[in-house]
Formats: structure tokens, sequence, C-alpha cells
């Protein structure tokens, strides 16, 4: 669904271009406009408690194998000594104890903590690799079709537009089994790195565009501007007019753009999943354990609550950080 | 305004075309035997070949493009086995489903719209107004509601909504029948009951990105200066709000509606998944798994032709909202 970050990236593209003179605040001390945006971003408290929060993930996501030591369970062990006749986890809400902080999951019995913990390493390495490769697309293209114009600017907007014309889902439900199929033949099983591998693959080709328009009608502002002609009259290169003039001028909406697709190829990974053709068993997914829990909403709701609860919680986190940091980049904010 | 509309309409057809070839060299180019999946029942190796031969697949892949690119604009004859004759908007017959393209998605596409149109309505209508509300009232408690019902819905996700939907007003409340499509001409009642957690759970999670969109928009534009103008020139507030900053806050907006419904229409997967509805989106999921060949081609080109169409709509929705847009 909503895959690309169109919104964040829409919404970055209504603030006009932000006007890095400020007058000193103190008339004493002369701060860059990051250093403000940081003063700004540090007296937040919400971007500050999710910021924190987002931080205490990405610690658990990589502590996982010690993590699993201390915790003393592994991500595939099965405890189906602690599973009644019918796969359902004994004891109360999900067969919570103390050796299983959220309980065991139903059929298999595996511990739900330790596969959180190594499922969210999975969905945000991908998310935030995606993010990277589709930001450094989009940028380049963006940039370049924004600021040369012309039979260039035509042939990149076009493209732009078929890519946007392109159904994701269909396309991935088509590709990811067949890219599989093609390297590994039907027997063979897929490896976890090369699963990862194509669903970033997939992710960059089709979420690049939002970041190459958002940057685009950046750079069409900015062309113009006396800075680009005193660098041009002085004999600039495309290379350094490309990325010593504009792209400092752009990293505010960049960065935003990216705070959101972070969480949103999150969901997309999720959604994947939820079809059939995201990261496959038994390597621990996050996305994969949401959809897997939701036919246990009735019988076992504790395994459907966790992890779902988790999500939205770091969904949320993301979106803050977000809106935090657009309002603590834009020097106009009154906030 | 007249040339632009050529220039546009042309661009879209090269849009189309683009889309149209990628997608055939996708699906039908790739190495893997596409027919495996489109035997008939009781297949065997004789089988295979006539229906190779049917589809002709051992035609070189320009031509067969080329076919079925014909059999969309002049309807084309097919193998006896696929049905004889196809009329004009011909796009191939399934195996799978036994029935012509054509005829499959004109059974599919009514789900679809009926499940995206309202939900549009919706989600528009809430979300702009609820954005709208919060930026005019803002700081207030109303403020602070619509932020966090915002928030809290950008960061759901459908199939998650869905399923506790689902659960309590169909399997514990038994407010809503078993989700499922009925034709509105023959029952609207029916037809409104079994769409209606669908409409519910998709214009939540839009309306949530609207309110947003729009609250931002919106403060954005009353800080500016025509509206402080108008407002001492004592222009009344309502007309301000309502005519002069309204009109600017929602242009953005209208582009990202454009997209989002144009998308939607081309087949919502998830939320037809979840609910067990089936519509486009579902389809197309089938004919990938099935590997029928056809039908993912003819929901693929659908689509795209709702987004592009989307955008012409939108390009000419921004000359009506924006006087300073002139379509060239």
């Amino acid at each position: 669904m909503s895959l690309s970050p169109v919104e964040g990236a829409a919404r970055a593209e209504m603030e006009p271009a932000a006007d890095p003179v400020k007058p000193d605040e103190q008339g004493i001390v002369g701060r860059s406009p990051g250093q403000l945006a940081w003063a700004r971003l540090r007296r937040d408290r919400t971007a500050m408690v999710s910021g924190v929060v987002l931080v205490l993930f990405v610690v658990l996501a990589l502590a996982a194998p010690l993590i699993s030591k201390l915790y003393g369970v592994g991500p595939n062990e099965q405890f189906q000594q602690l599973l009644d006749g019918n796969g359902m986890p004994l004891g109360y809400v999900g067969g919570i104890t103390g050796d299983h902080w959220f309980g065991l999951e139903p059929r298999l019995g595996r511990d739900i903590f330790i596969r959180m913990i190594y499922g969210m390493r999975t969905s945000l390495f991908i998310a935030f690799a995606a993010a990277l490769v589709t930001t450094a697309i989009g940028v380049a293209a963006g940039i370049l079709a924004g600021f040369l114009g012309g039979i260039v600017d035509t042939v990149i907007s076009w493209i732009t537009d078929v890519a946007l014309a392109l159904p994701f889902l269909i396309f991935a439900l088509a590709v990811v089994p067949t890219v599989g199929l093609r390297f590994y033949g039907p027997r063979e099983e897929v490896p976890p790195a090369f699963q990862v591998t194509v669903l970033i693959g997939i992710f960059a080709a089709f979420g690049w565009t939002s970041t190459a328009r958002l940057v685009r009608g950046q750079v069409i502002s900015l062309r113009e501007r006396e800075f680009v002609e005193a660098a041009r009259a002085s004999g600039a290169g495309l290379g350094h007019m490309l990325f010593r003039q504009l792209l400092p001028n752009l990293w505010a909406p960049i960065l935003v753009a990216f705070s959101l697709a972070v969480p949103s190829y999150i969901t997309g990974e999720a959604a994947l999943s939820f079809l059939g053709i995201g990261i496959l068993e038994p390597t621990a997914d996050f996305g994969r354990m949401i959809f897997q829990s939701i036919p246990y909403l009735q019988t076992d709701p504790a395994y459907v609550f966790f992890p779902g609860v988790t999500i939205f919680i770091l969904v949320l986190a993301f979106n803050l950080l977000g809106d935090a940091l657009r309002d603590a980049l834009d020097p106009k904010s009154s906030r | 305004m007249t040339r632009f509309l050529v220039r546009r309409l042309l661009t879209a057809v090269l849009t189309l075309f683009a889309v149209s070839v990628l997608s055939f060299l996708m699906f039908f180019g790739l190495p893997r035997d596409p027919v495996s999946g489109m035997c008939p029942k009781n297949c065997n190796a004789e089988r295979l070949e006539r229906v190779r031969e049917e589809l002709g697949l051992r035609d070189p892949l320009p031509e067969q493009y080329a076919n079925y690119m014909k059999g969309i604009v002049t309807g084309r004859d097919l193998g006896s086995s696929q049905g004889g004759r196809c009329d004009a908007p011909c796009l191939g017959y399934s195996y799978v489903n036994s029935e012509a393209v054509t005829d499959t998605l004109t059974r599919v596409l009514p789900v679809t719209l009926s499940i995206v149109i309202p939900a549009a309505v919706l989600w528009l209508v809430l979300g702009v107004g609820l954005g709208m509300v919060s930026a005019l009232r803002r700081g207030t408690l109303l403020d602070r509601l619509a932020i966090g019902f915002s928030l809290a819905g950008a960061s759901m996700q459908l199939y998650f909504v869905g399923a506790v939907l689902l659960l309590i007003f169909t399997y514990n409340l038994r407010i809503t029948p078993t989700p499922g499509y009925t034709s509105i001409f023959d029952n609207p009642v029916k037809w409104a009951s079994g769409l209606v957690l669908a409409w519910v759970c998709l214009a939540f999670l839009f309306s949530a990105i609207y309110a947003r969109l729009s609250r931002a928009q919106m403060l954005e534009t009353l800080s500016e200066d025509f509206v402080r103008t108008a407002r001492a020139k004592g222009v009344p507030k309502r007309k301000v709000y309502g005519r002069h900053a309204l009109r600017a806050a929602i242009t953005p907006i209208v582009t990202i509606a454009g997209l989002d419904v144009g998308s939607a229409l081309g087949g919502t997967v998830i939320t037809e998944t979840t609910f067990g509805i089936q519509g486009l989106g579902r389809t197309a999921v089938d004919a990938v798994r099935s590997g029928d060949l056809p039908t993912i081609m003819a929901t693929v080109l659908i689509s795209a032709v709702f987004i592009v169409v989307a955008n012409i709509v939108v390009d000419l929705l921004y000359a009506a909202i924006d006087p300073r847009v002139r379509l060239r």
C-alpha cells in the first residue's frame, strides 16, 4: 500500500527551500544551520523520546546473539513440552513465564521474545538498506533531472512515471519467487542473505521515484539562484555543481524523506510477508511473525499482541522522529 | 488547453506502451515455461504442446506482443480450446479460470470499484476535514485528539486493523455479516453491509495520512500574507478560511489523493486478501500464484491505466483549483 514515502516527500516538497541565513540568537555566537536544527531537536521532548526508543530498538536488534545468550534461549529452539494437545501454549496469557517473557508461539513452541529480537534485526536491516539505496538513486536521478533539464529531465521524469504506473505488489509477487527459482532451482533452499538482497532490490527498483520527484522539484527552484550562477561563472564542473553546490542545500528534505522511508519499508516488508513472499522460515522476521499470528487472534491474543504492538511502536517512533526532524530543520517553524 | 491535453495523452500512451512492453517481457520473456501453470486438467505432453501452439508461444516475442496488442484494439481469433473468436478489448484466454480474461475483469472490476470509491470519499472527507479543523483550532483538545488519531492510524497495518475489526464486528458482536460482494443493483443494503468493514479500514488508515497532511498544509497557508491581508480587508473569517486558504492548501493534497486513488483502483491487494473479497487485486495475486499469464498481463495493464488516467485528472484539477497554473 503505502510503500513509497509519498506523503513525507510531498510534505517536504511543500516546504519552501530553507533559507540557511539566520540572525545569531544572542548576537555573539555564530551557529551553523545544522547546529541550530540540532538544538531545536534537543528541546523537542517527543523527538528525544522517540529517538531513545529507536536507539533502544536498534541496539536490541544489533545485540541479538548476545541477548539470546543472556536470555538462555535460541531463536529456533522449540519448547513442545510447554504446549497442550492442540499446540497452544500452556498457562496464562500465551504461556508467559519467567523463562519466556512474551510466551510461546502456538504449534512450534518457539520463544516469542527472542524471535522478535531476531526478527527486528532482519526487518530493520532490510528497511535501512532499502531506504539508503532508494535515497541514493532518487537523489542522483532527481538532481540530474532538475539541474540539466531538457531531454535528460524528460527522460528521467518519464521513467519515474512508468515506474509509478507499475503495480508494485503484483510485480513483487511475480519477481521474488522467479528470481529464487532462477538461481537456486525448485529443490534447493534459498539462503536468507539472498532473499534479503532480492527484497532490497525490489524495494529499490520501485521506491526511488518519490525521492527523485522531491529532489527534482527542489533543484528546479534552486538552480536559478545566484550562488549557482556564481559557481557556473567561475567555471565549476558539473560534478562540483551538483554535489558541492546543490546537494548541501538539499539535505533537509532528503533527511526527512529518508526518516519517513524507513518505517514505510518496515511495513512494506510486512505486507510482502502477508502475501507470502517475504523472508522464509526459519529465519526470524518481524513482518512474517505478525502475519502468522493473525489467525490466532481469537485463540491466543497474546501472540498477536506482542509483535503487533512492537511494530506499532517502532513505526510510530519513526514517524514522530521524522516529523520532529522536519520541524527542526525548517527555520520558519514556530515550534 | 487542447494542446496540453493532446500532449498529455500522448505521453500517457507512451507510458502505457512502456508498461505493457516491460510487463510482457517480464512475464512472457522470462526463461521458464509459462505453460505449466496454464494447462487445463488432465495434462499430458501432447496437450501441453497444443496449448503452446494456441498461445503462440513459439512465435518470436515481438510477434506475440503485436498479436496481443492487436487483440486489444480489434479483437482476434483464438484457438478452439480458448473459446474461438475473442471480441474487441481481447485480453486473451485464461486456462486457469477457463474463461476469456475480459470476462474475468468485467466481473471483478466492479468489486474493486465498490471498495475504493466509497472508501476514498470517506477518507478524503474525514481526513481533510479533520486536518482543516485541527489546523483552525490549533492547540485545543480537539487538535490534540486529531493528531493522536492521525499518528496512530499512520503507524498501523491494514491487515492488522482489518483482522481486529473482523474479530470484533463480525465474529464477536455479529453486527456485520461476513465480508463479501453483492452487486449494488441487486441489493444495495447487502452491498453496503458486506463492504463496510473494508471501507472503514481503508478510510481509517488513509484519513490519518490525509489529516496529517492537510493540517500541516493549512497551518502553512494560514501564516501566509494573503490570508492576513484578506482578514485585514474585513473579509469574514469563514470566507477567508473556506475560500482563500482552503483553495491554496488543498492543491498538494489533490496530487497525492489522485495517485492514491489511482493505485487503489488498480487493486487493493491487501484489503481484498484480509477480508476475502475477490476483486482486481486478489485476482492478480491468484493469477501470479498459478502462473496465469494472460490474467497477470491484463491486471497489470489495467492498474497502469488507472494510475496514468489519475495523473491526467490531477493535472486538470490543478488548473481548476489554482488559477496561476496554466496548462501548456
